[in-house]
C-alpha cells in the first residue's frame, strides 16, 4: 500500500497532522496500537480559566469523525515494529505501508519510579488511573494514595476526587538513585511553578510565587507543615514520603515517614495508612524508539523530558521525509501537540506540492505552535521554553556544519 | 467500582457483554479493556509472576510493562490493558508457569 504520508500514533498530534495533510489532498494512513483513535486525549480534561471544561474525549471524537470524512486509512490494533528506507512502515500483522513521508507521533510514556511493593496489584502508573477513571469510568480504587508531586499527579488527584474516589494524600517518593530530583521538597516547589498561572486555588498560586524567590523557597521547604495542606480537599504532603507499599495479595497500606529539615527521614515514627490503590507519578518522557531505529539524530534535553529527535522548524528530523510532532518532541499539553501536528501536516503538504502559498501557511502554523505553548495552562516540564530553545540551537549548529 | 454519574462527563451508555474470568461469569461493557472490566468487578490480581509467583495487576495501562498478561480463549500472554472484551470471552489468570 502506497501513501503520501503515514502517521504513526492517533493522538492529538497524529490526528491533527493527518487531517491537515488529507484536507490539502494528500493520501494519508494512520496507525495506532490501540483499538480506538484519540491516544491520551481520551482520558484528559481540565477547566479553562473561563470555567468551561475542556474534555479530551470530545475533541478526539470530533477529530475521529474528520479522519473518517477525509477517507484516511486507519489501521487500529497494529504495532509498528520498524521503519525502513525510504520509507517502509512495517506493521506487526505483516502489512507494509510505503510513503515518501512518515510522521512519528508516538507521544510519551511514564518514567518508572520503583519503590518497595510497587509490583503489587492495586499499584499503578498515574496515567493508567487517569484513563480508567475518565475514559473507562472505573474507579482505580476507593481509597487512593498518590506518590509523586507534579502537574499530572495533581490533575489526576482532582479528577479522582470528582469521580467520588477518596484520595488519602499526595506524597513525595522515597529518595533513591532513580527519584533524587522528585523527592526533595525544594525541587518540588520549583517544579510546581509551572502551575502557578493555572492557579486553580490559592496553594498553587503560593507555590508558584515561592518558587520564584530563592529565600522564600528555602523557607517554604523548611516550614511546610508535615501534616500537609489541603488542595481540593486532598492532603498534599511536601514533607512526607512513602517508604513502602505493603499488603499480602494486593496493596493494603502505605508506610509513610516525615522528612525532617536537613532532608533526613524520621524512620522511627513511620505511619501506615490504609489504601486499596497507589498511583505512582514519575513524570513523562518522549517515546522515541522508532525515530531512533530509523536513524534520526537525537539530543538529551532535560527540560523537554529526555532524549528527543532533533528536528527542523518544520518538524522534519535529520532523516529526510521523517517528521515528528507532539510529546515525542518534548512534554507539553495536548493543545501544543495539535498545533505541532498541524505544522507538520502543512510542511509535508508543501513537500508534496499541494499548497498554493506554502510560505504563508507554514509561517502561520508555526505561529500557532508558539501561541499554544505560551497560552498553555499547565507546564508539565519546568522551563520548557528554555528546552525548546536549546533544541533549536543544536539543530542550527548541526545545519551549519 | 463503576462511575455511573460523573459531575462533568455525565453518564455513559454502554452495551453489556458477558465474559468469564477463571470460570466465573462477569458483566462487562462493550468496548472496554479486559483490565477495566475486571477492575469494575473488583478483580485486581490478573496473574502471578514467573519468578517468585507474586501477584500482578494492571500497572502502566499502555501496553508497555506486560504486567497484566492473561490467557484469553486459550491464548497466552494477552495484555489485559490493550485488549477489548468480547461477548463470551474466556479470561484466565496465568499462574507463573513457564510454557
Amino acid at each position: 500500500m502506497t501513501y503520501d504520508l503515514v502517521v504513526i500514533g492517533s493522538g492529538p498530534a497524529g490526528m491533527s497532522a493527518a487531517i491537515n495533510a488529507a484536507s490539502y489532498g494528500a493520501r494519508v494512513a494512520i496507525v495506532d496500537e490501540n483499538p480506538v483513535t484519540g491516544g491520551k486525549l481520551l482520558g484528559q480534561m481540565h477547566e479553562d480559566p473561563d470555567f468551561e471544561w475542556w474534555i479530551g474525549e470530545n475533541i478526539a471524537r470530533e477529530m475521529t469523525s474528520e479522519v473518517k470524512k477525509l477517507d484516511i486509512d486507519t489501521f487500529l490494533e497494529k504495532e509498528v515494529w520498524g521503519i525502513f528506507p525510504q520509507w517502509n512502515v512495517m506493521l506487526h500483522s505483516g502489512e507494509q505501508l510505503q510513503a515518501s513521508n512518515v510522521l512519528i507521533a508516538t507521544g510519551a510514556a511514564e518514567k518508572a519510579m520503583p519503590l518497595p511493593g510497587w509490583t503489587k496489584p492495586g499499584v499503578m502508573a498515574i496515567g493508567a488511573a487517569q484513563t480508567l477513571t475518565n475514559y473507562h469510568r472505573v474507579k482505580p480504587g476507593h481509597n487512593v494514595a498518590i506518590i509523586g508531586v507534579d502537574p499530572l499527579s495533581l490533575s489526576v488527584a482532582h479528577e479522582l476526587k470528582m469521580a467520588d474516589v477518596n484520595v488519602a494524600g499526595i506524597f513525595l517518593p522515597p529518595s533513591n538513585a532513580l527519584t533524587s530530583d522528585k523527592s526533595s521538597p525544594m525541587q518540588i516547589i520549583d517544579d510546581l511553578s509551572g502551575m502557578a498561572h493555572l492557579a486553580p486555588n490559592r496553594l498553587m498560586k503560593i507555590a508558584g510565587k515561592m518558587a520564584k524567590n530563592p529565600v522564600m523557597k528555602k523557607a517554604a521547604a523548611k516550614f511546610y507543615p508535615s501534616f500537609g495542606m489541603k488542595v481540593w480537599g486532598i492532603p498534599l504532603f511536601l514533607r512526607k514520603t512513602v517508604l513502602a507499599i505493603e499488603g499480602k495479595e494486593q496493596a493494603e497500606t502505605v508506610k509513610t515517614a516525615k522528612i525532617v529539615q536537613n532532608g533526613q527521614l524520621q524512620q522511627e515514627n513511620a505511619k501506615s495508612i490504609n489504601v486499596d490503590c497507589v498511583c505512582i507519578s514519575g513524570g513523562l518522557y518522549p517515546l522515541a524508539e522508532l525515530a531512533s531505529s530509523a536513524g534520526c539524530a537525537f539530543a538529551y534535553i532535560k527540560e523537554l523530558g529526555g532524549h528527543i529527535p532533533l528536528h527542523s522548524p518544520e518538524m522534519e528530523t535529520t532523516q529526510e521525509g521523517i517528521f515528528v510532532a507532539g510529546n515525542i518532541t518534548g512534554i507539553e499539553s495536548a493543545k501544543v501537540a495539535m498545533a505541532q501536528g498541524k505544522l507538520a501536516g502543512t510542511a509535508i503538504s508543501d513537500r508534496l506540492g499541494l499548497l498554493n502559498n506554502p510560505q504563508k501557511a507554514v509561517t502561520r502554523a508555526r505561529k500557532e505552535v508558539e501561541d499554544a505553548s505560551e497560552q498553555a495552562l499547565i507546564q508539565f516540564q519546568p522551563n520548557i521554553g528554555y528546552g525548546r530553545e536549546k533544541a533549536e540551537q543544536i539543530w542550527r549548529e548541526k545545519a551549519d556544519l | 467500582m463503576r462511575i455511573n454519574e460523573h459531575p462533568v462527563l455525565g453518564r455513559q451508555k454502554k452495551n453489556i457483554v458477558n465474559i468469564t474470568c477463571n470460570g466465573v461469569d462477569y458483566e462487562a461493557y462493550e468496548g472496554e479493556s479486559i483490565a477495566a472490566a475486571l477492575l469494575a468487578n473488583d478483580i485486581r490480581t490478573l496473574g502471578y509472576s514467573e519468578k517468585g509467583k507474586e501477584p500482578r495487576g494492571i500497572y502502566c495501562g499502555i501496553g508497555h510493562c506486560y504486567e497484566c498478561r492473561v490467557m484469553v480463549n486459550g491464548e497466552r500472554n494477552v495484555r489485559a490493558c490493550m485488549t477489548r472484551v468480547k461477548d463470551g470471552m474466556r479470561v484466565e489468570s496465568q499462574s507463573g508457569e513457564l510454557l
